[in-house]
C-alpha cells in the first residue's frame, strides 16, 4: 500500500497574503530536513502539505520522526494513499488500520469530504466504514464521544487517505520566516532552549561560543558543537562562531575589580556577539539568560550588559525556573549534554564575591581601562565559522 | 612538518610499538583463522596463541599456562576479585585491599559490599607508600581474598606486595592475593613465581602492545571462577573468540621487552632523578611521588593552579601529561585525597609518566613549558 505523510500548518493559515511564501519555507525546511532519507515529493494544497515518498525502501516511521521536529507543522500523521473510489476505500481499510485496531476496544470513523464531486456524503462515508470495520474486527464496538481509536477518511482532489490519530507537530513558524539571530551558547541548559524557543517563532538561528584555551578545553567546545548538533534536528542547519577569548579575559583580570568581573566580561561578548551577528545578517542576539539566576543575571547587571549591543536581545528564558528549562532541555534532548562536566574549568577567574546590583557607570570606568576596540576586533578577526547539522 | 610533542602520559597509554602493530595487522590480515577451528587454519592461529603466551609469561616470569588473556587490566581485576572472591566465599566474607587502587579493583569492591561482604581498605601515608605490616594486620580467619597493586598508577608509588603477602600466607593460608601489576609490569625487574601472589592482573596498552589485551596471571593450583560464560575458551575462565590481533600484538609487545626490563630500569631512573632535582628547584611546585617509587611515574602538584588548566597549557606548548587523575568530573583524585594531602595540592596535582623512549628533550620541554605556565596562567 502506499503511503505518505500529511502535514497539518496551524497558524500558519492566519498569515493572510504571506501564506504561500511561508508554506514555501515550510516546505523548504521539510526537504532539507529528508534529505538524508531518500527522495520525496512534496507538494502543498488546502493549508496541507502532502510529503510522498518517492521509492517503497525509504523508512517513513523516521520521516514522521524528523518531521515532528520541524517548526510550522502543527500536526502530522501517516497516511494510506488509495484511489477515490468507496469500494477501494473500504477493502483497504481492515488492512492497513489492522495494527492501530487490533489494540482498541472501541472507535469511530470520521470522514471529510473537500471533493464535493465525491457521491457520498459524510455521514454517510462513516457508517459504512464503520460497518465494515465492524465486520473485520467483531470485538470492538463504536464510541462517538471517547473512542480509543479515530479513523480518518479523506476524500480529497488528488485520492483520498485513510489514516488515523494524527501526532502533534512542533508548533510555531518555520525557521527563516522571521529573519536570522546570533544566540550565545555558552554549553549550560538554558542557551540551547534559548536557541529552541526562538527557532520556534520562525528564526534562523546561528551561534557564537566563546573559547578561552588553556582554562576550558576542547572538550568543551566539543560538547557545543554537539549541543548545535541536537539543536539542529528542531532548528535545521546551525552556523557556528568560535570567538577566541583568552586575552581579553586576561585583560579584565589584570585591569578590572574583580567583583565586575563577569559584568565586564559579558558586555565584552555581546559587543563581539553583536558584531559578528551584522557581519551575518542577524537581527538580533538571544542569550539564556533568567532573571536572578545568577550574579550577572539581576535586573542590574541585565541593564549593564544590555546596553553594550546595539541589537535587541532576545531572552526568551527570562521568567522560567530551572526546572521549566529543563523539562524543555530533556524534551529537545540537549539536558544530557549540557551537564557534561567541562565548562567549569573557567572558574578560575569566576570572582569569589560578584557584585550583584553593578552601576553601569561603575562599569564603564573599569572598561574604559581596557583596550576594548582592539581586542574586540582581534578576537572578532580570528573568529572561525563551522556549519553544524 | 609536525610540531615537536612531548607525549608524556604514558601511564594512561602508550603508542604500540613496531612489532605489535606489525604482529596485530598479520593476524587480521593472513592469519585470521579461529584459535578453536578444527582445520589447519585454526591450528596457525592456536599457535600463534601458544607464542603470545609463552612472550607474556617469559616477561612475566611464570608458566604460560598460568597466564589467562583478557580484553585488558581492568577486566583481570574484575576476574581476580569477583571470580576470585566467589571461589573462596565459603571461607568467609571478608575482603581487604588499600584506599588506593585504581577504580577496576576498588568498583568491584564496592559491588561486593553492596552484596553483603566486609571489606577493610588500608590507607597509604602521606608520601603515598603503604606500610605491609599495617596491611596484613587487616586479613584475619575469615578473610577471603585481599588485593593490592604494585605500583600506584597516580604516584607511582611501590606497595611492598611481596612482604604483605608473606605474612599474609602466616596469617591465614587460605586467603587469595591478588596484585594489580598493570603499572609494574614490563616497567619493574619482575618474577611472579616468586612473588607469593596467587593472582596478577597486567595489561598490554601500557607497554607498547595494542588497546584491548591484558592478561591474568593465575597461579597453578588456584581456581576463581570465570566471569564471562561461553564456548569455554582460556580453559573455561575467559569464554569468547579470542581477540588474536591484540593477544599477538601484546606478545609482540612482551617479546620486544624481554630482557631490557633492568636497562629500561636504569635509563627511567635516570630521567626520573633529572626531572625530579629540576622540578624541586622550581619555586611553587611540590613532588608527590615518593622519591623510590616507579621510575615511570612523576607526580608533582602547583598548588594553586588548577591542574586542568595547567594541562590545557601545557598541552598549548606540545606536551602531554595527565591531571593527576584529578578533577576529570569535578572530583578529587581518591588516590591523593587518602593520602591527607591538602585540597590546594590535589587541585593542583598533575602527573608525567614515561615510556622505554621518553628523551631529556621531552623533559626539557615539559620543564620549561610548566615554568612559563607558571608565569602566564591565572591562579587563586
Amino acid at each position: 500500500m502506499k503511503e505518505l505523510i500529511l502535514l497539518k500548518c496551524g497558524e500558519l493559515a492566519l498569515k493572510g497574503l504571506n501564506r504561500r511564501s511561508f508554506e514555501e519555507v515550510l516546505m523548504k525546511n521539510c526537504r532539507r530536513r529528508l534529505e538524508t532519507l531518500g527522495s520525496f515529493k512534496i507538494r502543498s494544497a488546502q493549508s496541507t502539505i502532502y510529503v510522498e515518498p518517492e521509492s517503497e525502501e525509504i523508512d517513513i516511521d523516521e520521516a514522521v520522526d524528523r518531521l515532528s521536529r520541524v517548526f510550522g507543522v502543527a500536526a502530522l500523521t501517516r497516511a494510506a494513499i488509495v484511489e477515490k473510489d468507496f469500494e477501494k476505500i473500504r477493502a483497504a481499510a481492515p488492512g492497513y488500520l489492522r495494527y492501530a485496531l487490533e489494540g482498541a476496544r472501541t472507535f469511530k470513523v470520521e470522514a471529510k469530504r473537500s471533493d464535493k464531486t465525491f457521491p457520498m456524503k459524510s455521514p454517510e462515508i462513516c457508517m459504512e466504514m464503520g460497518a465494515a470495520l465492524l465486520e473485520a474486527y467483531p470485538r470492538l464496538t463504536v464510541d462517538v464521544h471517547h473512542p480509543d481509536v479515530t479513523v480518518y477518511v479523506e476524500i480529497r482532489e488528488v485520492a483520498a487517505y485513510l489514516h488515523t490519530d494524527q501526532l502533534h507537530g512542533a508548533g510555531g513558524l518555520p525557521v527563516g520566516t522571521s529573519g536570522r539571530a546570533m544566540l550565545l551558547i555558552s554549553g549550560g541548559i538554558d542557551s540551547p532552549v534559548a536557541g529552541w524557543m526562538m527557532a520556534k517563532r520562525g528564526l534562523e538561528v546561528m551561534a557564537v561560543h566563546f573559547v578561552s584555551p588553556p582554562y576550558t578545553s576542547e572538550f568543551a567546545l566539543e560538547k557545543v558543537r554537539t549541543l548545535c548538533k541536537k539543536m539542529s534536528a528542531w532548528c535545521g542547519r546551525v552556523r557556528l562562531a568560535v570567538v577566541p577569548f583568552t586575552e581579553i579575559q586576561e585583560a579584565i583580570r589584570d585591569n578590572c575589580p574583580e567583583d565586575i568581573f563577569t559584568v565586564v566580561m559579558r558586555r565584552m561578548m555581546m559587543k563581539i556577539a553583536a558584531r559578528i551577528a551584522r557581519e551575518n545578517g542577524c537581527g538580533a542576539l538571544i542569550t539564556g539568560e533568567s532573571l536572578a539566576q545568577v550574579a550577572s543575571q539581576t535586573l542590574d547587571a541585565l541593564a549593564c550588559t544590555d546596553v553594550a549591543s546595539d541589537l535587541p536581545v532576545l531572552r526568551p528564558v527570562i521568567g522560567m525556573d530551572k526546572d521549566e528549562i529543563v523539562r524543555i532541555a530533556n524534551k529537545i534532548d540537549t539536558f544530557e549534554t549540557s551537564i557534561l562536566p567541562y565548562e567549569d574549568c573557567c572558574t578560575v577567574f569566576t570572582p569569589r564575591h560578584p557584585k550583584t546590583k553593578p552601576r553601569l557607570g561603575y562599569v564603564l570606568e573599569a572598561e574604559s581601562r581596557l583596550d576594548a576596540e582592539a581586542m574586540l576586533a582581534c578576537a572578532t578577526e580570528n573568529t572561525r565559522m563551522e556549519t553544524i547539522g | 612538518m609536525e610540531e615537536k610533542t612531548a607525549y608524556l602520559d604514558n601511564a594512561a597509554t602508550t603508542r604500540a610499538c613496531p612489532a605489535a602493530v606489525e604482529a596485530a595487522a598479520r593476524m587480521m590480515r593472513d592469519c585470521f583463522g579461529n584459535p578453536s577451528s578444527l582445520h589447519a587454519m585454526g591450528l596457525a592461529s592456536a599457535r600463534e596463541m601458544a607464542a603470545a603466551r609463552e612472550a607474556v609469561a617469559a616477561l612475566l616470569g611464570c608458566q604460560a599456562e598460568c597466564v589467562t588473556f583478557t580484553s585488558g587490566g581492568s577486566e583481570a581485576n574484575n576476574l581476580a576479585v569477583f571470580g576470585g572472591a566467589a571461589a573462596r566465599a565459603r571461607r568467609g566474607k571478608k575482603l581487604v585491599t588499600t584506599a588506593a587502587e585504581h577504580s577496576s579493583v576498588s568498583e568491584a569492591m564496592r559491588r561486593l559490599e553492596s552484596e553483603g561482604w566486609e571489606v577493610a581498605y588500608v590507607k597509604p601515608g602521606p608520601d603515598g607508600k603503604l606500610d605491609a605490616g599495617a596491611f596484613a594486620d587487616a586479613v584475619d580467619e575469615r578473610t577471603a581474598l585481599v588485593s593490592m597493586m604494585l605500583v600506584n598508577n597516580e604516584t607511582g608509588a611501590i606497595f611492598p606486595v611481596a612482604e604483605a603477602a608473606k605474612r599474609i600466607r602466616r596469617k591465614n593460608p587460605e586467603t587469595l592475593i591478588h596484585c594489580d601489576g598493570v603499572q609494574a609490569f614490563g616497567k619493574l625487574p619482575l618474577r611472579v613465581s616468586r612473588m607469593e601472589v596467587d593472582l596478577m592482573s597486567v595489561s598490554g596498552h601500557k607497554i607498547c602492545g595494542p588497546k584491548g589485551s591484558g592478561a591474568l596471571y593465575i597461579r597453578r593450583g588456584v581456581r576463581v571462577l570465570p566471569q564471562i560464560c561461553g564456548g569455554g575458551q582460556e580453559r573455561g575462565l575467559r569464554s569468547g573468540t579470542e581477540n588474536l590481533p591484540a593477544i599477538a600484538g601484546f606478545g609482540a609487545a612482551c617479546a620486544a621487552l624481554n630482557g631490557k626490563v633492568p636497562e629500561n630500569f636504569a635509563r627511567a631512573e635516570a630521567l626520573r632523578d633529572r626531572l625530579r632535582e629540576q622540578l624541586s628547584e622550581m619555586s611553587g611546585v611540590r613532588l608527590i611521588s615518593p622519591a623510590d617509587g616507579s621510575p615511570y611515574i612523576v607526580n608533582f602538584s602547583v598548588p594553586g593552579y588548577r591542574s586542568e588548566t595547567m594541562l590545557h597549557f601545557l598541552e598549548s606548548r606540545g606536551v602531554f601529561v595527565s591531571s593527576g587523575s584529578a578533577c576529570s568530573k569535578g572530583a578529587k583524585s581518591p588516590v591523593l585525597l587518602s593520602m591527607g594531602l591538602p585540597a590546594p595540592v590535589v587541585d593542583g596535582a598533575l602527573r608525567a609518566s614515561f615510556i622505554y623512549g621518553t628523551s631529556e628533550e621531552e623533559l626539557d620541554m615539559l620543564v620549561s613549558a610548566l615554568r612559563e605556565g607558571i608565569a602566564r596562567v591565572a591562579h587563586k
